[in-house]
């Protein structure tokens, strides 16, 4: 295999099946079925076992000439990516295809309103009661619960075992009465999630993943790959002007994932309209407000540039050094002290939102979702102790939660 | 641009590492900025014997190596972590560079080579009083007699300005201002006419001085009236290279202080162990991280002569004052009272991280300049 076959033979399989006039899911069932939606997946399921550095020529021939890959959005590549590692063949037969094809939507159940930094600490409840798991309890935080098909599950099984061994990890049909799903109103008016309430939800046991008991480390494979795609997030926005009825289809499946994040570009402070904006305003000329937007500028600047020193290195091979680590810390400051610049240029107008507002409403809506940056995905703080015990190898947190019965360990309390 | 170093690059910062942990260790450091000098000759030789950094980014033509300021700053920062006193900044950054910019080609074949092989030592004195760093602040004089030209005013902050063979002085036609009217001239550092007189600095392994000139005969360097964007330039490069020299010491800084942290024993436990220990760390690792990208990526951009240079220069040079200081203070910090005694080694880096903040202009200067060149 080399890159020069590779590119042939996707290419001359892009050409006899890549029109433009194709349903989505038609399209994405053949391309499933040929291998080259997912190359780099074993062949037996839907892969042709591509070697990852050949992975680039097959993404070139399909930009080329604007073919539409496998869905790539949402939580339904998180599930995929999951169920290939650790699912049965049974369910690598039932749920990889049409997450794949996009036709199922998925949601991802981890946070809970006792557990966010510490998500060991589940206490969902699932308990076998005859040829059933029946699920009790609460999650938060859940992206496109409202309209997904199937949620991944964690949940504790066992309150005897310590809190990581008492867990397992389950794919629930989240169209049943036991499972409620209601949205959750964030400080900015945006209600991009969901909380999902479970009552006497039920699972069937086929539907449990890896072994009872096991669910931490099928839930580590899932943060593994949503870390990995974090960066996706930006790009996905990108929606395309083409024209062609499949890529209508696109439009509006991206259209529906994205809705939850289209206050991301705020939440990251926008540096790129502070220049402009301090022009409009005239406070450009003032020295201190200067300062304050070289400031921003620099470190927004010195954040590129080492996301991108630790990227050239992983092209490299060489070992990734601590500027890998530090791009989510970094991001938060610059998110804050953006906002900061935003108002000292906004002046009286930052108490304004909305209509009223500049920017109708942009700028007081950054004001309003900076703080979720250094929260979501892993607080600042939770970064800091990454940093300091797996880059600068200082002692670990001390834990008195990990080896002792889950039952005994202290919780919040939940009313 | 280049965003990882080669691995000639890195072959080239392990053997200098090497070399300056050897010839310049701490107690080398102590012993050397108690002398008047601040530098020893013999030890100046060895250094440009054995690896020729004098003359790193000097042309080849004009007996220098002839590599680009990314080597240029892989040297500063080693010397920076290293702490070595020796006159490099002032010789092959400052004057050599000055040289390179403004001289004419006779000038340059004529002055560069001694300084590229370590036997002349030169320095830049441009800066007078009134602590200004740009041409503005430039009073000193520039009188034509004879096809030579005689110096009058003072000028100060001059690095190794007391002991330099050869001085690179910037000074202006009377009656000109700003801009306008400025040359580049060589004097002797033995001229007559020239009193040179060592200050009292705070940080004692940097030596300044004032330089007072009465009617000294200099000879013109390039062309005369047109030194305004050449020493520009010069001072854009050399915040370039403290930049990178300020990450070495701020990087050498952090890493005292988590070896520190991890021995020191309190309440019965390492203090690293302590979040509130661990949290600065990653703090201190962010900042200096987010420093050295600045400072690499305007060495690259020195390298390449990218428009974008004087400003990311500036950029790179405020950054760098601000984590290196920033650095210094929290591993005195981290120290606790130990941090604060003579004997500690941490008070000569704060000491070079506080001179640095203010040499060739401070942070808020510095993010002006950046301000102005992106047209904001």
């Amino acid at each position: 295999m080399t890159e020069a076959s590779v590119r042939a033979e996707v290419r001359a399989w892009l050409e006899a099946n890549w029109n433009t006039d194709q349903g989505l899911v038609a399209w994405r069932h053949k391309l499933i079925d040929s291998g080259w939606g997912v190359p780099t997946w074993p062949a037996a399921w839907y892969g042709r076992d591509l070697p990852a550095a050949l992975a680039p020529i097959v993404e070139e021939e399909f930009q080329r000439i604007g073919a539409i890959g496998v869905a790539k959005t949402g939580i339904r590549r998180l599930a995929a990516a999951t169920l290939l590692t650790h699912g049965t063949d049974e369910q690598k037969r039932r749920f990889l295809k049409r997450s794949l094809s996009g036709e199922d939507t998925w949601c991802q159940l981890f946070s809970e309103p006792g557990s966010g930094s510490d998500l060991a600490g589940a206490m969902t409840r699932a308990e076998l009661k005859g040829n059933r798991w029946v699920i009790n309890g609460q999650k938060v935080w859940t992206t496109s619960a409202h309209h997904a098909d199937w949620g991944l599950l964690l949940a504790r099984t066992d309150w005897d075992a310590p809190k990581h061994q008492g867990l397992t990890y389950f794919v629930i049909d989240m169209h049943q009465p036991g499972v409620q799903v209601h949205p959750l109103r964030q400080m900015n008016g945006h209600a991009s999630f969901n909380q999902v309430f479970f009552t006497d939800a039920e699972v069937p046991p086929e539907n449990l993943v890896l072994d009872v008991g096991r669910g931490w480390a099928v839930a580590t494979t899932t943060l593994m790959h949503e870390r990995r795609e974090a960066d996706g997030i930006r790009t996905w926005g990108q929606g395309s002007d083409r024209v062609g009825r499949i890529y209508d289809e696109e439009r509006a499946e991206t259209a529906t994932v994205m809705e939850p994040y289209k206050w991301y570009p705020q939440r990251a402070g926008r540096v790129d309209l502070v220049i402009e904006r301090a022009k409009a305003t005239g406070t450009i000329n003032d020295p201190v407000v200067r300062q304050e937007i070289a400031k921003l500028l620099a470190l927004s600047k010195s954040a590129e540039w080492t996301a991108r020193r630790a990227r050239a290195a992983q092209l490299q091979g060489k070992p990734q050094g601590p500027e890998g680590s530090l791009g989510k810390l970094a991001s938060s400051h610059v998110a804050r002290l953006a906002a900061h610049v935003h108002t000292m240029i906004t002046g009286a107008d930052a108490m304004l939102s909305g209509a009223d507002a500049p920017m109708e409403g942009v700028i007081a809506e950054i004001l309003i979702s900076v703080p979720a940056g250094s929260i979501a995905g892993g607080t600042d703080e939770i970064q800091r102790n990454i940093i300091s015990e797996r880059v600068l190898g200082m002692p670990k947190e001390p834990r008195t939660d990990n080896d002792r019965p889950f039952r005994d360990v202290p919780k919040n309390l939940v009313v | 641009m280049q965003f990882s170093f080669t691995s000639e690059q890195e072959e080239f910062r392990s053997v200098l590492r090497r070399f300056l942990e050897e010839k310049s260790p701490p107690t080398l450091v102590r012993r050397l900025m108690e002398t008047d000098a601040g530098w020893d000759r013999a030890a100046w030789r060895d250094l440009n014997q054995q690896l020729g950094l004098a003359a790193i980014h000097i042309p080849e033509a004009y007996g220098g190596q002839g590599f680009s300021f990314i080597e240029l700053g892989i040297v500063l920062e080693e010397m920076g972590r290293a702490l070595l006193c020796a006159p490099y900044f002032s010789s092959t950054v400052l004057a050599a560079t000055a040289i390179m910019n403004a001289g004419t080609e006779a000038q340059k074949r004529d002055l560069l080579p001694p300084i590229a092989a370590g036997d002349t030592i030169a320095a830049l004195a441009c800066t007078e009083p009134n602590g200004q760093w740009d041409a503005g602040g430039v009073a000193a004089t520039a009188t034509p007699v004879n096809g030579r030209f005689r110096l009058e005013g003072v000028k100060s902050f001059v690095v190794d300005g007391h002991t330099a063979d050869q001085i690179i002085v910037l000074a202006r036609r009377p009656g000109s201002t700003g801009t306008d009217g400025l040359s580049f001239f060589t004097v002797a550092g033995d001229a007559r006419g020239l009193t040179r007189r060592a200050l009292k600095v705070l940080d004692p392994t940097r030596k300044l001085a004032m330089l007072t000139f009465d009617s000294v005969e200099a000879a013109l360097l390039g062309e005369e009236g047109a030194a305004a964007a050449p020493f520009a330039r010069t001072m854009t490069q050399a915040a370039v290279c403290l930049a990178n020299e300020m990450v070495g010491g701020a990087e050498r800084l952090r890493v005292s202080a988590l070896d520190y942290a991890n021995l020191r024993v309190q309440f019965g436990r390492a203090i690293a162990s302590f979040q509130s220990m661990k949290h600065k760390q990653a703090d201190m690792l962010l900042e200096v991280e987010l420093a050295k990208s600045a400072a690499y990526y305007a060495a690259a951009a020195a390298a390449d002569d990218d428009p974008d240079l004087p400003a990311v220069a500036s950029m790179a040079k405020a950054a760098a004052s601000e984590a290196y200081m920033q650095t210094a203070i929290h591993t005195i910090q981290i120290h606790g009272g130990i941090g604060f005694t003579w004997d500690n080694d941490t008070h000569l880096w704060f000491k070079r991280a506080k001179a640095s903040e203010v040499f060739l202009g401070d942070p808020a200067y510095h993010r002006e300049r950046m301000m102005r060149v992106w047209g904001a």
